[in-house]
């Protein structure tokens, strides 16, 4: 490894986390005000403009609280947990692509982390890591509601984590590979010519089905609402985080929404053509008059760009639909799973197989 | 019982539910104003007859009670407690006049009861404290909230 990839790689990796960790306190507000917004409410709008620093008033909150360990918890699995759900959500950004490859002295620069062939089985087995921190979080906890809540999430994971699989089984099929760069490179390929407007390849196109059942998945996976049973605040106080204060709460708060940054990426990578640009980009980037290297890093700008904005379009999905649906009942949760969404994740893939077969994508 | 009842495929299949209830929110969100008050600096518009903190009209300087009992009498929550003395000029007129505030329904009783239109209930309504308190003659007679 030499010189300019050591760099290059040590800049990936501090822009990625720096601005993963910016989400947090940033999607808190958003999911404040937003849900103030729909229910014609103000929501947090005294610290700062547009309440903005309430993110700042928040963390200062969270990191200076006391730390209590209540009495009557096993200590060391009590502690460990929000570990064990923090770090998985970190760990699973590292394989999304964010921009397109650029060639930079003889280089191949990869704009992310880990440039894995499995990227997406990485990704996967990686997530479901997550939900042992909350499982050993409701365990550890020693305390009813916080074992209801993490026994919930863990059948939940199951139940959907099966369909989630089995709806990118699809993606996979149509491109013939799991290493998520591709996949997104492959997205700018030529779906169908419709007059002027040129329709490309991107997952949502190829796949609907597919993409609704794994949206769907993934709100289940990421434990929010309308799935939002391992928390339950109605029936189950607070569910596995019922028993945590201070940053230990916080951490599990923030490996919620990393996981939904995470989901997010995938959403943008899988369906929507990850780094691809977004219409009128394109025209916009050959008609500014740059050439050579400026005109490869406009270029990588663009594609952050759009990466960026898919991201944030999936983000506000996830808080929209909170403040719009309702919780589902345990039973239709585990009916949907099992009765609707595994059949249909199956049959898409037959169909894909036949579609396949016949060779139109 | 469980009640059946029939539902259409198309009502089966949340999706079109869902993105009508997520047009719905998003209605909300873009056209509807905000019904919140903030509170210190706006203020709900209350009604002219609201019942809030009491006070003694004044005429010139002197309370218009002549402590005739009335008030105590139909007070229900029985919270005013006057003591009756007399002026130098032969006039009736409370030594004390108490009520307790933590007592009172604000049910405007002893305004109604008053003939000299003494007692009022103003519109006042940010009456919190931090200790338990009895609005003493001296309090009363500061005419805050005057109607």
């Amino acid at each position: 490894m030499d010189m300019i990839e050591m760099v290059s790689m040590g800049l990936k990796i501090a822009l990625l986390l720096i601005a993963l960790l910016q989400v947090v306190p940033i999607m808190l507000w958003v999911e404040r005000r937003g849900s103030a917004l729909m229910q014609n409410r103000l929501g947090p709008n005294r610290v700062g403009p547009l309440g903005l620093f309430q993110a700042i008033a928040d963390a200062v909150k969270m990191i200076w609280k006391e730390d209590l360990v209540p009495g009557h918890v096993a200590q060391p699995y009590y502690i460990l947990a929000p570990l064990i759900s923090l770090i998985p959500s970190f760990m699973t950004f590292g394989v999304i692509p964010f921009a397109g490859p650029i060639t930079f002295n003889d280089h191949v620069i990869n704009f992310q982390i880990a440039d894995l062939n499995v990227g997406l089985l990485y990704v996967f087995s990686v997530a479901s890591l997550g939900v042992y921190g909350i499982i050993m979080g409701g365990w550890a906890s020693n305390n009813k509601y916080a074992l209801l809540g993490s026994l919930r999430s863990s059948s939940q994971m199951i139940s959907y984590e099966l369909s989630m699989g089995l709806s990118v089984i699809g993606i996979i099929m149509a491109f013939s590979t799991v290493h998520l760069g591709e996949i997104a490179a492959q997205q700018s390929q030529l779906l169908i010519q419709l007059g002027p407007l040129r329709v490309p390849k991107w997952g949502i196109f190829i796949q609907p089905v597919g993409f609704l059942i794994f949206l769907t998945a993934v709100f289940a996976e990421t434990n929010r609402l309308p799935f939002d049973l391992p928390e339950g605040e109605s029936e189950l106080v607070a569910g596995y985080h019922l028993e945590y204060g201070s940053m230990k709460f916080g951490m599990l708060m923030m490996a919620e929404y990393l996981n939904m940054t995470t989901a997010s990426g995938l959403l943008a990578t899988l369906y929507f053509g990850g780094w691809q640009m977004l219409p009128g980009m394109h025209f916009i980037l050959h008609h500014i008059g740059l050439s050579g290297m400026a005109l490869e890093w406009t270029r990588v700008g663009f594609q952050a760009m759009s990466f960026v904005l898919k991201v944030v379009f999936f983000l506000w999905f996830f808080v929209w639909v909170r403040w719009t649906l309702p919780r589902f009942r345990y039973d239709q949760l585990m009916d949907l799973g099992w009765k609707v969404m595994l059949p249909l994740s199956m049959l898409n893939i037959l169909a894909t197989g036949v579609c396949i077969y016949l060779g139109w994508f | 019982m469980l009640i059946k009842t029939k539902k259409s495929f198309l009502s089966e299949f949340y999706w079109i539910e869902v993105f009508k209830g997520l047009g719905i929110t998003m209605k909300n969100m873009l056209f509807r104003k905000a019904v919140t008050i903030q509170y210190p600096e706006e203020r709900r518009n209350y009604s002219e007859r609201y019942r809030g903190q009491h006070y003694i009209k004044a005429t010139n300087g002197v309370e218009n009670c002549t402590a005739c009992m009335l008030c105590p009498t139909v007070c229900p929550a029985e919270c005013i407690h006057i003591e009756a003395g007399e002026r130098p000029d032969k006039e009736k007129y409370p030594v004390k006049f108490e009520i307790d505030i933590l007592r009172c329904c604000f049910c405007g009783m002893c305004e109604e009861a008053c003939p000299k239109d003494a007692i009022k209930l103003s519109s006042i309504y940010e009456m919190s404290i931090h200790q338990r308190d009895v609005y003493d003659k001296n309090f009363l007679l500061e005419q805050r909230g005057n109607k």
